[in-house]
């Protein structure tokens, strides 16, 4: 925990900034979008950029340090695990038969909340 | 700069919990994973948070375990989807 500088406070506040409004956006797209594929949509961006920005702030207001080394590993992992996991959800549902929502009538009985 | 990084963890927390009313109401079972792993993740960094508040780096290999054990179990999860050993209710 060193003392700030100017230029990496502000970094961190814009970056958290962003990671924040990222985070909302997945929330409410988790909410209110009207399937499941959409919803992945949602929520992989908000996991990636959100949580990807965040842990790129708190790498910089950490400095070099031991610990900064494991929260870039933390970045990384995010960065690779959540598009992959989000991937495998979808194809998983497309492969066993889950219909996409279409704007013109629901065909298979799951009623989109 | 504690002050902000106290907001962003509480504004994370409301988001989580807003998420977890999908993983409970959630129409089929993709969508609870989904949901569950977005909860996975928002803990995660909100984990990450209370290491820089607390200054205390112990949170850190707790925050490293937790997102290789979200991301297994959403793998082993669509696997057995994907099998059929777990069925979709759609």
């Amino acid at each position: 925990m060193t003392g700030l500088s100017g230029v990496s406070g502000a970094l961190t506040i814009v970056l958290g900034g962003i990671g924040a409004l990222f985070f909302f956006a997945g929330t409410l797209g988790m909410l209110r979008l009207p399937d499941f594929f959409c919803r992945t949509h949602a929520a992989t961006k908000c996991d990636t950029v959100g949580a990807g920005s965040v842990l790129i702030a708190l790498a910089i207001f950490n400095g070099f340090e031991v610990s900064t080394i494991k929260i870039v590993i933390l970045a990384a992992l995010i960065l690779l695990s959540s598009p992959t996991s989000g991937h495998a959800l979808a194809r998983a549902a497309h492969r066993t038969g889950l219909r996409p929502w279409t704007a013109r009538g629901d065909e298979r009985g799951v009623t989109p909340r | 700069m504690d002050g902000f990084f106290w907001g962003l963890a509480i504004f994370l927390l409301v988001n989580a919990f807003a998420c977890l009313w999908r993983a409970y109401a959630g129409p089929t079972i993709v969508d609870r994973l989904l949901a569950v792993n977005i909860v996975g993740t928002k803990t995660l960094v909100v984990l990450v948070l209370l290491t820089l508040v607390f200054g205390r780096a112990l949170f850190l290999d707790i925050a490293l375990v937790y997102g290789l054990l979200n991301f297994v179990v959403t793998i082993v999860a669509t696997r057995f989807l994907e099998t059929g050993r777990l069925k979709g209710d759609w």
